[in-house]
This record gives C-alpha cells, structure tokens and sequence, in this order.
C-alpha cells in the first residue's frame, strides 16, 4: 500500500547518487555507485543482477535505491547461484543487453569459474559472439573476513584469454573504469577493495561531466628516479606511505606505478618506468606464488633486461589462505615496513 | 493399441497440416543421413575430431524444435542444441554444409575453424551452440529468456540437456533462476539411458527426470521421445505456455542412445541385445514412417522422392565442403577480444631475436 511520505523517502533516499551534480566529495563506494546510476539511466540495456541487490540495497549499499529508480526487470535479486546469475549474464548479453553482475564477497566468484572461464571468455573466440558483461564485487583484506570474505582472485582470471580485469585504487579512477568497463563490448571483471570502500581520505570531487578511465592504461601514482614500485588497488596506499618514509628516512624517490587494469596489462608504462629507475619492486595483496607479480617480472625480463641494475624483486601475501585473527591476518598481508625494506635492499644493490 | 485397419484420420493432430508432417519426414532423413555422410568423412580423416551421433533419438530432435517459431531475422525463438541435436539445428535453419564445414574445420566454418561440431550459433535464425561443459546453456538460456522478459517480447527459448547434465550445478542453478525469474524456457531432459558409459541408475536415485520439475515449481512432462507427433505435441504445449506467460518447463524425452558417446565408443558397457532391440522395435523414423503411411499422409513414392532430394543436397554440401580450405594459421590470434590480435610468439615472427609481445 502506498502511504504519504513514501515518495518523497524515495527521493530523499536518492541524494547519495547526486553528490557529484552538487559539487560533493564522494567515497570510493559512492563512485561505484554513480557510475552504475549513470550507466544505467544513460543506457535502457544497463541492468544489474546479484544477490540481496534490489530490496537491501547490496550487502554494502553499493546498489541502494537503484530497485526504486529503476524497477525489478533491471535490478534482479537472484537466488545464491554464481554459476545460475553469472550464465544468465551472458545470455542476456547475448541478446545485446548490458549486465552488471555483482558478487556478494568476490571469493564467490570462484563458484562461477567455469562459466566465465569456459563460456564467456570463449564466447567471442568461438564465434558466438562478444559478451559485453561487467562481473564486480567487493575484495581484499585487511577487514578481518576471514578466508572467504577477504580474497585477491585476479590471478586465477589473469591467465585466462579473453578477460580484462580492472583494479582500482581511488574514486575518480573507480567510476571512470566502471563506466569504461560497462560500455566495453567485452567481458571484464572489476575488483573492488572493501578496505577503500569508505575511507575518508579517499573522499574527493569528482568531474561533474561524464567521464571514462580507458582500460589497459597505468598511471603514475607518484614521481621517483631512485625505484619502481609497480602496484594496484589498496596496495598503493600502502606503497604511498612506504615512499612518504623512503623519501623521509632515506633520500630514496620511489616511482609508483597504479596499474590500474590488469589485463589488458600496460605494458608500455612499465617499461618505461624500468628504464628510468633501473629497478623495480612489485607489490600486490594477492598470495605469492603464481601472482601477477611473476608475470610483470617476466615481461620486464623480456622487454628491459640491459636496462636492470639490480633483479626485480616483489612484496606479496604469504601463500596461505587468508587467515582471520588481528595479528595472523596482519603477518600474512604485504605491510609498508615490508615494502620500505624491500625497496632498501633494491636502492642498495 | 491402434487398429490398423480402421479409417485414417480426417485430421493431423496437434494443428500440424501435411505438408509440415512432410517437412518433418525431410527433415529426420537429412540428419540421419548427414550424421551417416560425417562417419563416412570421419573414416576418411577428414572430419579430425570426434563425430557424435543421435541414431534413434533424432524424432525427438526435430519435433521439439518444431514447435518453435522460426524466422532468420532475429525475431523469432532462440533454441541451445546438445551435441545430439543435430536435428533440431536443421529445423532452425542451419545448413548441412555448415556443419559439415565445423566438423572437417574449415576456415569457412561457422567458427572459422575454432570450435568443433555444431557448436556454433546464429541469433538471426535463432540458435546458441552449447559448450562442452553440460549443464552450462540452462542458465545462459535462463538469460536470453530473461531479456525477452525484460524486453516485453513474446518470444521463447528452449535447451536441451542430457540424463546426465541434470547432476550438474549448472542446470540446477539455471532452472531454478528461469523457475524463480518465470522464464519462458523449455528445458528439455533427453533421457537416453547413457551418458557416455555411466546408466542413469548412477545418474540419479530419482525415479524420473520429471520428477524433477515439481521441486523447481515449474511444469512437468514426460514423453515418448520416439512418437514423433507426441513430442511434438508436449512441445507445443510448453512452447504456448512459455509464449503467454506461464513460465518455465521440463519435458522428460524418453529415448535410447544407439550408437556410443562418440564414434571411438564400443559401448561395452551396454547389455547384448539391448540396442538391436531399440533398432527393431523402436526407431524413431521408422515410427513415423509407418504412421504417415498408415494414415495415408505420406506415399511411399514420396518419400523416395524427399530421400533423393536429401541425397542430392547431401552430394553438393560435401563436394562444396571437401572443396573448402583450411584456415590460415595466423586468424589463430584473432577475435579474441572485439579490438586488435593477440600476440604471436616471437619466434614465429620473423624475427632472428626476442622482440618482447
């Protein structure tokens, strides 16, 4: 039954997609927010399925108010079932629609491995057709979630042809790839770290105009000539307050580079850095052993050899499930002091 | 039990008129005998993969997918083929040349080379190969019927999976959104007593796939998936039902499997005399013979005269595709993404040192 007032609670429930238009700093989350709000009353073929999206809002409100605005056809609470919502994803892609997937915790993504690994990432390949789709969700630690509410799981879909994945770091880059990534005519992943989600220090204006951030293009986060600390997402902030101090302590300019997308994996921006530091650290949250990091070493093998004064060396999670407990969880993510003393030892050589 | 010397009746059932129950004779014949022109292939090393068959379970192929709207231009009903589906892709439309070109892998395939059999797909006339992870094509078709929801288009889907895919997380996952979402699907369990060695007694301790339908809150059928009309019959039915609103449904096919999982299969699994006696007493095109020609819908020179016709399509679509080439190495690295290649190997570049990518 409708009821007087519920009108204007559903507008005034709405101001939290309008800070931008008012000229108001926003949160890494409330980018996120606005760049689906926008995409969507942009583009009738934009719709969202996930699960507790619609009447909740999103297990952290990333889609409040959206069920209201845009009606129960384009915000879809799914029953839990990654591979069932992830599937029909792509089928409505395939129909020329422009689905937003969100997983609840991004350690759920694995349930639908096979369907975007097998089927999706194929689907172009194999002549079935580009499956414009976006899969988003919250990642990272340093929350105390525990193993399953804390997970990095870029490197299982960074090995597989025919994804682009997005890893920001802060809300102007947030809303300018998702909106990149949801007019992309292929599938992307966009990772989102719960740890930025509403941090005060990441609050900022936004343009008031529509903007994109193109995917596959780093950014340089920091200028150094002594080292490069090749990065993304909450590990910049990380790798930020580790240069504050090389700079304070040791004289030592760090060069930051934000990667920004993973794939497709600006190359070029690495190279480039490497061969104006000559030495080069990667730094990322995810566990160590098949990491990303071994892959940006590989290519900086490749690509810069002669230009190395010292061997690429890399700060990761320890290779263990992530553990819950305040002081296990702490020893087992990459810390600032891991990544002062790493880029000592890389000064030094 | 008919009596055969009774009258034949005034009426086809089900609003079928006789030139559709001649099409859908046409149309058993040419899969069979593709499927028959592949082995021949497949001996000859030309066809380079595996060549599945659907021999005795090709009635209810086609007669499902008859029941769809067909149109090539993209209007019309969206259909997701199992790999024993070639029937029902050549009611949608697809050309015998097409898949034959996929399963010799020619650069004029479909895929251009890249996917196997008739994995392929065309959204003009309305069908969407599956992958060979089973069970994957319900929640996709759970979506491409979510879209005609979401569109207001009275248009309908409909997938197809085997026995054995129903153990799968993926149709469980996909039934039950397009149950929840009141998808107009039709998920089609083809029950032909095998997936690849394993029984359905290891499949599934439930007594009938239809069963199946009542715990997902969708419509429930089970069918003699080797009468041809009467599975044309359920179909339409879900079809309607789909088409005005009504949902989801399962339809049990009730069929048998006559040749192995692949043409490599011996099927040593399966008990002595069990598949003579499907080819004996139950084979799908023989039944339908034998009802058009019972009820005179059908004459016997005009079935010679399909048969021929069929032959002679066949003769042309393997001389055309026999005569096509190969695909040119280098579209390896194409179509990955919708912009740009992907790199090659640097040492098949050109270039006498490492370039990077």
């Amino acid at each position: 039954m409708v009821t007087p007032g519920m009108a204007t609670a559903v507008e005034s429930r709405l101001e939290h997609v309008r800070l931008t238009q008012e000229g108001k700093p926003v949160t890494f989350l409330e980018a996120i927010r606005e760049a689906i709000w926008e995409e969507m009353e942009r583009d009738p073929a934009v719709f969202l399925l996930g699960e507790d999206i619609g009447v909740y809002g999103g297990a952290f409100k990333v889609t409040e108010g959206m069920l209201e605005r845009f009606g129960e056809l384009r915000v879809i609470d799914t029953p839990i079932s990654e591979i069932g919502f992830t599937g029909a994803a792509a089928g409505a892609a395939h129909m020329g629609m422009r689905p937003v997937v969100e997983m609840q915790f991004i350690d759920f993504i694995s349930c639908a491995y096979d369907m975007i690994t097998n089927y999706i990432a194929t689907s172009r390949y194999r002549g079935a057709g580009g499956l414009p789709l976006v899969i988003r969700g919250p990642s990272g630690g340093g929350v105390r979630g525990g193993p399953f509410h804390s997970q990095n799981p870029e490197a299982a879909f960074f090995h597989t042809p025919g994804l682009k994945i997005a890893y920001p770091s802060n809300a102007y880059d947030a809303k300018g790839l998702l909106k990149a990534a949801i007019r992309d005519p292929d599938p992307v992943l966009f990772f989102e770290h719960k740890w930025l989600y509403r941090r005060p220090q990441l609050r900022e204006v936004l343009p008031a105009e529509d903007y994109t951030v193109p995917l596959g293009e780093a950014r340089v986060h920091r200028e150094g000539d002594d080292l490069t600390i090749v990065t993304y997402a909450a590990m910049v902030h990380k790798c930020q307050e580790a240069a504050e101090v090389l700079e304070r302590e040791d004289g030592i300019e760090a060069e930051i580079l934000d990667l920004r997308t993973l794939l497709p994996l600006d190359e070029e921006a690495i190279i480039r850095s490497v061969k104006k530091t000559n030495r080069v650290l990667v730094v990322h949250e995810d566990t160590r052993t098949g990491g990303v990091a071994g892959e940006i070493a590989m290519r900086i093998n490749e690509n810069a050899f002669e230009w190395l004064d010292a061997p690429v060396l890399r700060v990761t999670a320890a290779d263990t499930p992530i553990p819950y407990s305040p002081p296990l969880e702490d020893e087992f993510l990459p810390q600032a002091e891991d990544v002062i003393k790493a880029a000592r030892y890389l000064a030094g050589y | 039990m008919a009596n055969r010397t009774e009258a034949p009746p005034q009426t086809v059932p089900h609003g079928l008129d006789l030139r559709q129950l001649r099409e859908i004779y046409r149309l058993l014949r040419l899969t069979r005998s593709l499927e028959e022109r592949l082995v021949t292939l497949h001996r000859q090393s030309k066809v380079v993969g595996g060549v599945f068959r659907s021999l005795g379970q090709e009635g209810e192929s086609v007669a499902s997918a008859y029941a769809l709207r067909r149109r090539t231009d993209g209007t019309g009903d969206m259909l997701s083929p199992l790999i024993r589906n070639l029937g029902s892709m050549l009611v949608m439309g697809a050309e015998p040349a097409e898949v034959l070109r996929q399963y010799m892998a020619k650069g004029d395939s479909p895929t251009g080379g890249k996917e196997l059999n008739i994995h392929f797909a065309d959204y003009q006339r309305g069908f969407i190969g599956q992958i060979s992870p089973l069970g994957d094509l319900v929640p996709v078709m759970a979506g491409v019927t979510l879209t005609f929801r979401q569109r207001g288009e009275d248009r309908v889907g409909m997938v197809y999976v085997g026995d054995g895919a129903t153990s799968t997380g993926a149709f469980h996952e996909g039934i039950n959104f397009a149950a929840v979402q009141r998808c107009p699907l039709v998920v089609i369990v083809e029950n032909n007593f095998y997936a690849y060695s394993t029984p359905v007694s290891k499949q599934t301790a439930a007594e009938s796939f239809v069963d199946k339908a009542a715990g997902y809150g969708v419509a429930g059928d089970q069918v003699d998936g080797n009468d041809v009309l009467a599975v044309y019959g359920v179909a339409k039915k879900a079809v309607e039902r789909a088409r005005a609103g009504e949902g989801a449904s399962l339809i049990e096919m009730l069929t048998y499997r006559r040749r192995g999982h692949a043409e490599h299969d011996n099927q040593s699994y399966v008990p002595e005399g069990e598949i003579d006696r499907w080819a004996n007493t139950n084979d799908p095109l023989d039944r339908y013979v034998a009802t058009l020609l019972q009820n005179e819908w059908m004459s016997e020179d005009e079935m010679s005269e399909a048969d021929a016709s069929v032959d002679a399509e066949l003769d042309a679509a393997v001389a055309a595709s026999d005569a096509s080439e190969l695909p040119e190495a280098a579209v390896t690295y194409d179509g990955v993404f919708a912009a740009g290649r992907v790199p090659s190997l640097w040492t098949r570049a050109g270039s006498p040192q490492p370039s990077g990518w």
